[in-house]
């Protein structure tokens, strides 16, 4: 076995616990996953059938792990070791045709996590360094700037600037002793920076006070998509630094898929202990503010819209009704697509595809099964993407199938939009 | 002692016991792995998902329903057919209490015991050619979804040839078949019969502690 092999395999052994052996001792390989597989239903490739991809992980546990495998090996009966050519031609399977979705878990008869298995798997393959280059100069660029788009603080505050600029309200920094600290994926910062004024509109109608760190305004982990537990740790461990330093209450989360789950389960996990602070997300903080009646709605958004589910904060994080809540009270026509909710479809750059340039082609074609969803539904003007990273995936997407007319939206800006004026109490 | 005493007395005895002795070993070893406590400030209850998870994934979502279908009615037909016809056939009944239990329970009259025999062979045939037919299946499937497929069809078949009781010969085939199917079952793919109460588990557990339904 070659060295990098070696490495790989032994992080897959020592991430396969109780629970991702369980998975791999049910399996029957009934391929059902395959039917929810958005780059599988895209291509009818069966090597994008979701369990095909934890092969050779699986094959390093029932080697050298799962329970009678000494007698196997004994008798011969072992599978044999994986190599690194295999390793290396499953890469593209691992990196690029895998979002983590977990879709898949609702079609399995055995209801088999694969997604959280991938994420186990890819500890193997960052730790052996077969990780795609894009991801690698992600990282490179986190190391050096926090950000895996290189977004300084002064790119920040040059931001922050412009949105004290159009809604006249102040944004602190640093703040001591604010109750809540805000974070953001650097693609809202650069590519949707009104998420800032939204923000700061929404939370002074709210009362609330909140800040934004100089060191952690970050809030995406390429720890996470690349599955590194190191790099992620280091990435977490900045945030909640500088929260605590803050003394702040609450941490929002923005709306960024992995960024909630990486701070808010994994998170602890990861640092190995509960943190001074509660980590919210923004979707969350919202849905709480307008039940207590802090941030009333007022005239509603008339056009036709959908809202999209994005993986990690819907299906894997749990937050199903509070979007769906906020947008009643915010739209006229908010319209489900087929399949929303924990089923929904994902926009198929999550868990590190579109930090991959190589995988661009192939994510464009799983992006057809989210636009069926959309084609689904008549004279769809708008579709909410709560989500920073799937929102770039939708206009790209759109633009690609050449259905640009369809506007993408964040949740928090159109909730800010279409807050009530000042001096409206909530019925 | 003829070849059926054999069968039915001491090889039955030895590949009852490799199968409970193999089949815990295999599922006290998975548990015994182990796994660090999530200490995450949980939404909801892990142990109320892991009980939902094991009911929630009997039943399938409609919305794959419809490119499942086939997968569906071979996967229920087979596994629901097989358990009624080895544990309300009464023969079976019979043969458990006098060999092994020492109770019995009703059993179903002989039209039912057939019509589940008959779903059973028709599901589990369905599941069979789908495996060697469509691409997913044929490549993801190895030898042991092979073995396992073809042991519990001869397994069946040799007890629908037993059936009438007109020959031992017949009757010990069957026996043989079946001791064989108990001494390959913990070391298979077989064992999702078990395993996979702890693989719905976990991940209900998962998202139990989030608050969601599995």
């Amino acid at each position: 076995m070659s060295k990098t092999a070696d490495i790989a395999v032994q992080k897959f052994l020592e991430h396969t616990d109780s629970e991702a052996a369980s998975f791999f001792e049910a399996c029957v390989h009934c391929g059902e996953c395959a039917e929810a597989c958005h780059f599988y239903l895209a291509t009818d490739d069966p090597r994008y059938t979701p369990t095909y991809k934890l092969r050779p992980m699986e094959r390093a546990y029932r080697r050298d792990k799962a329970p009678l495998s000494t007698l196997k090996k004994m008798l011969g009966l072992a599978p044999k070791p994986v190599t690194e050519a295999e390793l290396k031609e499953w890469e593209e399977l691992v990196y690029d045709s895998c979002n983590m979705c977990g879709r898949c878990t609702l079609v399995c008869p055995m209801g088999i996590d694969i997604a959280g298995t991938i994420r186990k798997m890819r500890e193997g393959y960052a730790a052996a360094g077969l990780v795609p280059d894009g991801l690698k100069a992600a990282a490179a660029k986190v190391e050096k700037t926090t950000s895996p788009m290189g977004v300084t603080i002064k790119a920040l505050e040059a931001q922050i600037a412009h949105q004290e600029k159009a809604t006249g309200i102040k944004i602190e920094i640093d703040k001591k002793g604010a109750d809540y600290m805000a974070t953001f994926s650097s693609m809202e910062i650069m590519g949707y920076p009104e998420v800032l004024g939204a923000y700061a509109r929404l939370f002074k109608r709210a009362g609330l006070s909140w800040t934004i760190s100089s060191v952690a305004y970050e809030a995406t982990n390429v720890g996470v998509q690349i599955g590194s537990s190191p790099m992620a740790r280091g990435i977490l461990e900045r945030v909640v630094k500088a929260a605590e330093d803050l003394g702040v209450k609450y941490v929002i989360s923005p709306e960024c898929g992995h960024a909630y789950g990486a701070i808010r389960w994994a998170g602890p996990n990861m640092m190995g202990r509960r943190f001074k602070f509660e980590v919210v997300h923004i979707i969350e903080l919202l849905d709480q503010l307008r039940r207590e009646g802090k941030i009333p709605a007022g005239k509603k958004d008339g056009r036709r819209i959908t809202l999209h589910d994005p993986c990690q904060i819907v299906r894997r994080g749990g937050l199903l009704k509070e979007p769906r809540k906020l947008l009643d009270e915010s739209c006229d026509d908010f319209i489900e697509m087929k399949g929303a909710g924990i089923t929904n479809f994902c926009c198929g750059g999550g868990g590190g595809v579109s930090a991959n340039p190589r995988a661009n082609v192939l994510k464009t074609k799983a992006f057809s099964q989210k636009l069926a969803q959309l084609d689904g539904i008549d004279s769809l003007e708008a579709v909410v993407v709560p989500c920073g990273n799937c929102r770039t995936v939708f206009e790209d997407g759109l633009e690609a199938y050449d259905k640009d007319g369809i506007e993408v939206l964040g949740l928090a800006e159109l909730v800010a939009e279409t807050l009530a004026a000042d001096g409206h109490k909530q019925g | 002692m003829s070849f059926l005493d054999l069968v039915e007395g001491p090889m039955f005895y030895i590949a009852a016991t490799i199968f409970v002795a193999a089949g815990l070993w295999r599922l006290i070893g998975i548990i015994r792995i182990g796994r660090k406590p999530d200490i995450s400030p949980a939404k909801g209850s892990a142990t109320g998902g892991f009980i939902k998870g094991n009911l929630r994934h009997f039943f399938p979502r409609g919305i794959f329903a419809r490119r499942t279908m086939v997968h569906i009615l071979g996967g229920y037909g087979f596994h629901i057919g097989l358990f009624v016809l080895v544990f309300f056939g009464a023969y079976h009944i019979e043969f458990l209490d006098q060999r092994l239990l020492g109770f019995s329970w009703p059993a179903l009259p002989r039209w039912g015991f057939l019509l589940a025999a008959e779903i059973a062979f028709i599901g589990l045939i369905v599941l069979w050619v789908r495996r060697i037919s469509d691409p997913v299946m044929r490549l993801i499937s190895d030898k042991d979804d092979h073995i396992g497929s073809w042991l519990t069809f001869l397994v069946m078949l040799s007890g629908a040839f037993a059936m009438e009781q007109a020959h031992d010969s017949l009757r010990a085939t069957h026996m043989l078949l079946v001791n064989i199917w108990l001494i390959y079952f913990p070391f298979s793919r077989l064992m999702h019969a078990f395993t996979v109460v702890l693989s719905r588990g976990n991940s209900g557990a998962t998202y139990g502690r989030k608050g969601m339904n599995p």
